[in-house]
C-alpha cells in the first residue's frame, strides 16, 4: 500500500462557487473559518496539512496528504470529519454500501491512497471513480459519525463553530450541527439541525449547496445532542428575573456552548438536556403594541418556539397530544385562576388591564418576563406615536385603521373603546368571557 | 455627484439613477434593504418632525440628501456629514415605509425577495420582510420577519447585520400584512407572493412622481373583509420530526406534543370567536 503525495488532480469539487456575499454571513465562527479554507483553495496539497491535523489526531504526518484528508479541505467539505481509515478498512462498516457505489474496488483504493493494481486498463475516465469515492467516502461518513469516535471527530468541529449557528435570533447564536432529511443519497442537500429550536435550517453559502444530506443523515443530530447532553437545551424555559443582565442578548454573538455558568441550571430529567434553553418567543408589535391573536394577521405560530415554564407541563400532555385535563371542563375552569396555564400567557398581556398606563406597565412587565434578560431597558419603549407625518401621500395609523373596518380591529391601538378580555387561554368556554 | 462615483464602484453608474444622493445611496451595497423615499415625502417638513433633534448636522444632512448641498464641502467635513445623512435617511425611512406608498415600494421589494428568503427548511424559501426589535436607533441592527414562521432571522450577510433596525421599525412587516391580509403566506406549499406589482415603476424614471402622485393610493379593497379566516392555519404548518433510527427522540417529541396542544387550543379558541 503506498500513499499518493498528490490530491487527484481534476477532482471538481461540488458547490465550490461561493457568493462573496454569503461567505460573511452573520452567523459567527463558522464562517470565518470557512473563509479561511476558501483562501487556501488551490494550494492544497502544500498548506493544507496543517489545518487538517488541528482536527483529528488520524492524520498522517504533514508531508503527505491523503486523499480524505485532501477531500475534507475543500470549500464546502468543512462540514465533514475525517474519517479514520480503520474504520473503512473493516469491512463490517461497509456492508450494504457496495450495492450503492459504482466501481467499488477503484472507489475504494482511491479513498485509501491505495496504489491501484497492474490492471488499470478497465478503469474508466478517472472522474467516475472520483465521483464514486465521493459518494463512497459520504456514506462511510454517515456510519462513521455515529461511532463514539465520530462523534468524537465531531465534537471538535462543534465547539470550535465549524458548523455555524442557528439563523433565529432568539436561538441566541446556538451552534448548529449538520444533518440529512435522507439516509438515501441523492435526495436532498445538506441542512442544519438546531438544538434548542429542533428545526432545520438552509446552510447560509451555497457551498454546501451540492454536498449531499445523506452524507450525515437524519440520525446523526439526534444521537449527537443525546450522546453529549450538556449541549442540548433542556425542553422548558423560564425567563430569568427581570433586573439581571443578559451574557446571551440575541445579537450579542456570544458562542452558545460557553453559556454563562454563574447560576447552576439544572434538568430535573436526569436524561433530558442540560442546557438553559434559549427560550424567548418572537412577539409581533405594531406601534408598540402586540399583535392580538383575534386579528386576522395576528401571531399563529408561536406555539412553534414555546416552551413551558416548568417541566412538569409537559406532563399535561397525553401521548395522543391531548390535554389531560380538557376532559373535566368544570375542574378546568377552575384551574383557569391557578397559574397551569401560565405559559400561555407569553401570547396575551392585557389580561385584566384598566387603561392605557397600566396597560403600558404590563407591556413593560410581560417583556422583561419574556425577555431572558435584556441588557438595557428604556422606559420610552413604550408605544411611540410614530409617523407624525400625513402628507396626500401617507397615511396614518389611525387612517390605515378606520379605513379597514375598525370592527374587527386587529391591533391594539390606544383607541378608547377597547375590549377587555378576563382570560382567554385557557379554554374555549372561558375564551368567551369578554367584558 | 461625482464623489459619488469614485466613492462607490458598485452597480448602476451609467444611468441617471446615480445623479440623486438617494439613487447612490439605493445603489450602494448593503443597502439593499432600503427603498425610495420619495423626495415629495421628504420634503414636507411635518414628516421629519422631531428628527432635527436626532441627527446631528441636521439642516445640511437634509440638504445632502436632497441635494441641495454645497458641492465645495471639505473633505473633512465630507466624511461626517455622509453619515448624518445617512443616519437621517434610515430615520426618514423607518417613517415612509409604513405610509401607504411606502408599504406599496417596500411590497415591490418583498415580491422580488430583496430581503432574502426564510433559512428555514420547511417555509419552502419564504420572501423575508425587515424588521427592528427596537424603534430608537443605535439599540439593535436589522432582523428579518418570517410571514411563514412568523419568526425573525439574522441577515446572512453581515453588511446587513450591521444595518440599524430602527431605519425599518418594529412594526414594518406587520402593519404590510394588516393592511395586505391577502399577501399573508400560507403555512404550507409552495411560495406565491401574491399579487402582481401594480404599475411597477421603473427606478429612475421621472415621470412616476407626478403619475403617482394622482394616482392615489387607495387600500386594495379586495384584501379588506371576511372571506376567510386565519383561526386554523396553524394546523396546517410543517414541522421537523428529530429521529434517532427512525425513532422520534423522547424529551423533544414531548416538547412537541405540548407545542401542538397549545397550538389545538389556540385554534380552538380562535374558531370559537370566529377571526
Ligand atoms: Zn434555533
Ligand atoms: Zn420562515
Amino acid at each position: 500500500m503506498s500513499r499518493r503525495s498528490q490530491p487527484p488532480a481534476n477532482i471538481e469539487p461540488i458547490g465550490v462557487e461561493v457568493e462573496e456575499e454569503e461567505v460573511t454571513g452573520g452567523v459567527g465562527e463558522g464562517d470565518e473559518i470557512m473563509e479561511d479554507a476558501q483562501a487556501q483553495e488551490g494550494e492544497y496539497s502544500i498548506s493544507l496539512s496543517d489545518v487538517v491535523s488541528g482536527t483529528t489526531g488520524s492524520s498522517t504526518p504533514t508531508s503527505t496528504l491523503t486523499w480524505i484528508s485532501w477531500f475534507c479541505s475543500l470549500p464546502g467539505h468543512e462540514y465533514f470529519c475525517e474519517v479514520a481509515e480503520d474504520f473503512i478498512e473493516d469491512d463490517f462498516n461497509l456492508t450494504g454500501l457496495n450495492a450503492m457505489v459504482p466501481f467499488w474496488k477503484e472507489a475504494m483504493e482511491m479513498v485509501l491512497d491505495v496504489e491501484p493494481d497492474e490492471d488499470t486498463s478497465k478503469i474508466p475516465d478517472v472522474s467516475i471513480v472520483e465521483a464514486s469515492a465521493e459518494l463512497l467516502y459520504g456514506l462511510v461518513h454517515q456510519r462513521f459519525i455515529l461511532t463514539r469516535a465520530g462523534l468524537q471527530a465531531m465534537i471538535e468541529k462543534y465547539e470550535a463553530g465549524v458548523f455555524g449557528a442557528c439563523p433565529r435570533v432568539y436561538c441566541s447564536m446556538t451552534h448548529v450541527v449538520p444533518c440529512g432529511r435522507s439516509d438515501l443519497p441523492g435526495l436532498d442537500t445538506v441542512k442544519l439541525f438546531c438544538p434548542n429550536c429542533n428545526d432545520i435550517y438552509t446552510p447560509p453559502s451555497s457551498r454546501f449547496q451540492g454536498v449531499d444530506g445523506a452524507f450525515f443523515g437524519t440520525t446523526f443530530a439526534h444521537l449527537f445532542f443525546q450522546s453529549y447532553r450538556e449541549l442540548a437545551p433542556a425542553p422548558f424555559w423560564k425567563p430569568s428575573s427581570a433586573g439581571s443582565s443578559s451574557s446571551s442578548a440575541p445579537s450579542s454573538g456570544s458562542g452558545s456552548s460557553s453559556s454563562r455558568s454563574s447560576e447552576k441550571f439544572v434538568n430535573p430529567n436526569p436524561h433530558g438536556g442540560k442546557r438553559r434553553a434559549a427560550g424567548r418567543v418572537y412577539q409581533p408589535k405594531i406601534y408598540g403594541f402586540k399583535v392580538n391573536e383575534k386579528a386576522k394577521c395576528g401571531p399563529r405560530m408561536q406555539w412553534m418556539r414555546l416552551r413551558p415554564e416548568d417541566p412538569e407541563e409537559l406532563d399535561m400532555v397525553d401521548w395522543r397530544g391531548r390535554w389531560y385535563d380538557d376532559a373535566d371542563e368544570d375542574f378546568d375552569e377552575e384551574e383557569a385562576e391557578g397559574d397551569e396555564d401560565r405559559p400561555m400567557e407569553d401570547f396575551d398581556p392585557d389580561v385584566g388591564e384598566d387603561d392605557e398606563e397600566e396597560s403600558e406597565e404590563e407591556e413593560e412587565e410581560e417583556d422583561s418576563r419574556v425577555s431572558q434578560g435584556r441588557s438595557t431597558r428604556h422606559a420610552h419603549s413604550a408605544p411611540q406615536p410614530p409617523v407624525p407625518g400625513a402628507s396626500k401621500a401617507s397615511l396614518r395609523p389611525a387612517e390605515i385603521l378606520q379605513s379597514i373596518d375598525i370592527s374587527s380591529l386587529p391591533v391594539k391601538l390606544p383607541v378608547a373603546s377597547r375590549v377587555k378580555v378576563m382570560r382567554q387561554w385557557v379554554t374555549p368556554a372561558a375564551t368567551t368571557q369578554v367584558c | 455627484m461625482l464623489r459619488r462615483a469614485v466613492e462607490d464602484l458598485s452597480s448602476g453608474s451609467d444611468s441617471d439613477y446615480t445623479n440623486s444622493w438617494i439613487a447612490w445611496f439605493l445603489s450602494s451595497k448593503g443597502n439593499e434593504y432600503f427603498c425610495e423615499v420619495e423626495e415629495e415625502y421628504i420634503l414636507d417638513r411635518f414628516n421629519l418632525t422631531g428628527l432635527n433633534t436626532e441627527v446631528a448636522n441636521y439642516t445640511q444632512a437634509l440638504d445632502s440628501i436632497t441635494d441641495n448641498i454645497d458641492e465645495d464641502i471639505p473633505d473633512e467635513l465630507r466624511g461626517a456629514l455622509d453619515v448624518q445623512a445617512r443616519h437621517l435617511y434610515g430615520l426618514i425611512h423607518a417613517r415612509w415605509i409604513v405610509t401607504a406608498r411606502g408599504l406599496a415600494k417596500m411590497l415591490e421589494k418583498y415580491k422580488r425577495a430583496d430581503f432574502g428568503r426564510c433559512p428555514r427548511v420547511l417555509c419552502q424559501s419564504q420572501p423575508l420582510l425587515p424588521v427592528g426589535l427596537s424603534d430608537i436607533p443605535y439599540e439593535k441592527s436589522v432582523k428579518l420577519y418570517c410571514g411563514r414562521c412568523e419568526d425573525i432571522y439574522s441577515p446572512k450577510s453581515s453588511r446587513h447585520g450591521s444595518i440599524d433596525g430602527a431605519y425599518f421599525g418594529t412594526s414594518f412587516p406587520h402593519l404590510l400584512f394588516l393592511v395586505y391580509p391577502n399577501l399573508i403566506p400560507p403555512k404550507s406549499g409552495p411560495v406565491d407572493v401574491g399579487l402582481p406589482v401594480r404599475g411597477a415603476p421603473t427606478e429612475g424614471d421621472n415621470q412616476r412622481r407626478t403619475r403617482r402622485a394622482r394616482e392615489e393610493p387607495e387600500l386594495p379593497a379586495e384584501t379588506i373583509g371576511e372571506e376567510f379566516s386565519t383561526a386554523s392555519v396553524a394546523l396546517k404548518a410543517e414541522r421537523y420530526r428529530p429521529r434517532i433510527f427512525g425513532f422520534q427522540v423522547h424529551e423533544i417529541a414531548k416538547l412537541q406534543r405540548w407545542q401542538e396542544a397549545v397550538r389545538d387550543r389556540q385554534v380552538a379558541r380562535l374558531e370559537e370567536i370566529g377571526v
